[in-house]
């Protein structure tokens, strides 16, 4: 058992009736928020529940509608600055981080403090030592001159603690931090969380993930629809408790599997290899299947994904589809051949954010909404869009506008009706619920499930063992490039297959 | 009113009535400034001078689109030009027929296609950026076409090439109508195409693009190409217009076309740029510029106002912009 951090003693900062409104639509309505000194806080809600538009207010980005009371560690302030609160000790890290890539660890640790107003020499000496002294207060070690490019994000996150550390942050606030590491390097940074709290300074969460949440903190601050659910121990919560209150719905936690052994074949994989991503990979995928596939990053389930979708050759195995041996040169032979493949990165991968809803669906399918003399018909675009939205329901303004727009779950949307549209027999989703609000995720699911029950072959790619143990069919474990165990649901608890999986 | 504006945005894009409102407001100062410029005579003097800008820049615009440049239009198309010369003059340069004309075309039209290809091919497949492509071809063809010319001029074309430089049907200027063929034939390419819809989706995201299951290889190859072809067409009107090639021709034009893409509310990022309101940024320039002619301007002042043009047009936009941020709805 990981410690909880203690209740806190004294208040770091105490924020009272708090609002903020936005063209007429309160953002924040009325929110009380406070934080211990040396406390590990999380502060857990949807997608557009106030969460940034409180932490940017804290920091003095924005400014409350008056009638709201803000102290920071001990003093009364009618107005923060961004200068302000950096000096009072706040800091913010944003998921992407805003580090320098071509910098080296020390510089970016402590280049700000050898920025001023007067032109002088860079004093790399002070800067180095000012760098270390940070990493050693997190009690980690890292190479001062290594180029922060070339360190994973794990590592990339401890630079950013520390350089918060240097400018002496009381107060840090960690957006999503977890999201894009593995369980190992989770650990490594809950232990340098704690060893923050012990320090005094206090860290707060801002997190999807919730198992990590309730590992970490003291407390948790539930938002939702810009108001405040309620500030709850961690002790005595659950997971499913916490989606509740996140949501203000109550979900079933049923395992979804059915018996489809008897189901015929679609995509039979044999001894599939590529050097430095997979080994010997053997399965098969029958019709109207879900069929999980859980493991660590780096497991090379995502390798695989990509090979099966034709953008990367394997070195040696066989890929059957409906019996017949198909060799893919390319991911678009893989989709004349019936394969779709979901990125888990959708931001970048998935769809075409500055686009429209509707280019964005009609992407994969535009020899479909071609005319017969060869060019795009306007009207086939309007009515194969319009259909799929109302298939997925996907909640959108008007099919012009930019993807963007949309919200993690209405994206997720648009992405599998962009691949439905192909009339795929084999669909591969890859973390289909990264970046996806709890609530949405089991709209998807439903959706997958719909898809399955119409004959559909599903490939459900995830690191959340949860996810996969309940929506899948049956669970393949992929460790070191492997498929190194099979499990059905319905005859492994969730905890035997995390035990399995993060072992 | 309201009704007229989402109807032109709609359906030629959201820049179509600003810069529309832009050319009205420039015809009525320049109509009560200049007395001789509300003319037939001054219409005509425009309509035969756009063409070649007009042409260069369609040429340019595909590129920008799918998040690319192309900085050799001008030294293509004048390499086109000299192809088409050198055949005329191999058929007896004044006396040529019109059959060497079509075959000299024709060749002249495979040389910018091929400076096109060759270009795509770089970019596509060995991931080059597309400026330092260009700026190769555009080197290469600039050093060959002086090579081969010696640096001077080539003329003594036959008579009948006046018809497509300076010839009129029903009043309206040949190389108008040849713009505006071209220009049809982009605005077709650009919203009713496979390829012309996977240029935009390139421009944007050409990773995604391709996990969509697009050859983005392969369009990428096809818009240098169609890019060159465009090229060669200017080439080949700038040789009837002035009767004569000469390597170098037009290289004042290079930087106008992107600036005439950008008034035309081309992304300079790629991914958004549509035909019809770069033709009216086309317009506005030329207007601009021949109404500052016959105020007694120098030319040079006209290429200023130009500048001065586009940085307001930036922050015309900028305030619309925030104007429609402003508006409720939004949070």
């Amino acid at each position: 058992m990981i410690g909880t951090a203690a209740m806190p003693e004294a208040e770091a900062i105490t924020f009272r009736n708090v609002s903020k409104v936005f063209g007429g639509v309160h953002a924040l309505d009325a929110v009380d928020f406070s934080v211990g000194a040396g406390e590990v806080h999380c502060l857990a809600g949807e997608n557009g529940c106030g969460k940034s538009t409180l932490i940017k207010i804290i920091t003095g980005v924005y400014q409350p509608e008056a009638g709201a009371q803000m102290q920071l560690f001990g003093q009364a302030l009618p107005q923060i600055t961004p200068t302000l609160a950096r000096k009072a000790g706040i800091a913010v890290i944003w998921q992407d981080l805003a580090l320098f890539a071509e910098m080296t660890v020390a510089e970016n640790i402590a280049f700000e403090t050898m920025l001023g107003n007067r032109p002088r020499r860079v004093n790399y000496a002070a800067m180095r030592a000012k760098a270390q002294a940070a990493l050693d207060r997190l009690d980690v070690t890292l190479d001062l001159d290594a180029r922060l490019g070339t360190l994973p994000i794990a590592q990339r996150q401890v630079v950013a603690i520390a350089r918060a550390l240097v400018s002496d942050a009381r107060l840090i606030f960690m957006d999503e931090p977890t999201a894009s590491l593995t369980q190992s390097e989770t650990d490594a940074l809950l232990a340098v969380v704690r060893t923050l709290s012990m320090r005094g300074v206090a860290v707060v969460f801002v997190s999807h993930r919730l198992a990590e949440v309730l590992e970490i903190s003291a407390r948790v601050t539930v938002l939702r629809d810009g108001k405040l659910v309620g500030v709850y121990p961690t002790a005595g919560m659950t997971q499913s408790r916490l989606t509740e209150l996140m949501t203000g719905k109550t979900f079933d936690q049923v395992v979804a599997a059915r018996d489809t052994l008897a189901n015929p074949v679609v995509l039979q994989v044999e001894n599939l290899s590529r050097r430095g991503e997979f080994a010997d990979v053997s399965f098969s995928l029958r019709a109207g299947e879900v069929l999980g596939l859980t493991g660590l990053i780096g497991a090379g389930r995502t390798e695989l994904g990509h090979a099966l979708f034709g953008m990367t050759r394997p070195d040696a195995g066989v890929l059957h589809l409906n019996g017949r041996p198909v060799s893919l040169r390319s991911n678009r032979e893989a989709v004349a051949q019936g394969i779709a493949y979901v990125s888990e990165d959708r931001l970048a991968l998935g769809l075409i954010q500055p686009q429209s809803i509707a280019d964005n669906t009609v992407l994969s399918v535009l020899r479909k909404v071609t005319g017969r003399t060869g060019l795009l018909a306007a009207d086939r675009q309007r009515d194969l869009v319009a259909h799929w939205i109302a298939e997925l329901a996907v909640k959108i303004g008007q099919p012009e506008d930019a993807v963007s727009t949309l919200s993690g779950g209405n994206q997720q949307r648009v992405v599998l009706a962009k691949w439905l549209a192909t009339e795929p027999k084999v669909l591969i989703l890859d973390s289909p619920t990264v970046g996806v609000d709890v609530g949405a995720r089991a709209g998807i699911f439903r959706i997958v499930r719909a898809l399955a029950d119409k004959g559909l072959a599903i490939l459900l790619i995830s690191d959340e063992v949860t996810e996969a143990h309940m929506n899948a069919d049956r669970i393949l474990h992929m460790a070191g490039g492997r498929i190194v165990g099979e499990y059905d649901p319905r005859q492994t608890s969730i905890a035997a297959l995390e035990a399995a999986v993060y072992a | 009113m309201t009704v007229l504006y989402t109807r032109l945005a709609r359906a030629f894009g959201a820049e179509v009535p600003g810069l529309l409102g832009f050319l009205a407001l420039v015809l009525v100062v320049f109509g009560i400034m200049a007395p001789n410029f509300l003319t037939a005579a001054n219409f005509g003097s425009i309509a035969f001078q756009l063409p070649e800008l007009g042409i260069l820049t369609l040429a340019m615009l595909i590129p920008i689109i799918s998040g690319g440049f192309n900085l050799a239009i001008i030294y293509t198309a004048n390499m086109a030009g000299l192809t088409l010369a050198f055949v005329l003059n191999l058929y007896g340069g004044p006396e040529a027929g019109v059959l060497p004309f079509v075959f000299g075309s024709v060749l002249a039209i495979g040389v910018g296609a091929a400076s096109g290809a060759v270009m795509g091919l770089v970019i596509a497949y060995i991931g080059a950026h597309p400026i330092l492509v260009s700026l190769a071809m555009m080197i290469f063809l600039r050093g060959l076409g002086e090579f081969l010319t010696k640096g001077g001029d080539i003329s003594g074309f036959p008579p009948y090439l006046a018809v497509l430089g300076h010839g009129s049907v029903l009043g309206v200027p040949v190389p108008l109508i040849l713009f505006g063929v071209c220009a049809v034939v982009w605005h077709v390419l650009l919203t009713r195409t496979r390829h012309g819809f996977a240029a935009r989706m390139i421009g944007s995201n050409i990773r995604a693009t391709t996990y969509a299951g697009i050859h983005t290889k392969r369009t990428l190859t096809l818009i240098y190409t169609l890019s060159g072809v465009m090229c060669a067409v200017a080439g080949i009107l700038m040789l009837a217009r002035f009767n004569s090639v000469r390597v170098g021709h037009g290289e004042a034009l290079l930087l106008v076309t992107v600036l005439a893409c950008f008034l035309g509310g081309v992304d300079p990022f790629g991914g958004f740029g549509r035909v019809v309101p770069v033709v009216i940024a086309l317009v506005v320039l030329q207007v601009l510029s021949s109404g500052l002619n016959l105020l007694g301007a120098n030319q040079h002042l006209s290429t200023a106002v130009w500048g001065l043009f586009l940085i307001a047009v930036m922050v015309l936009r900028w305030g619309a912009g925030r104007y429609r941020q402003r508006k409720p709805g939004k949070g």
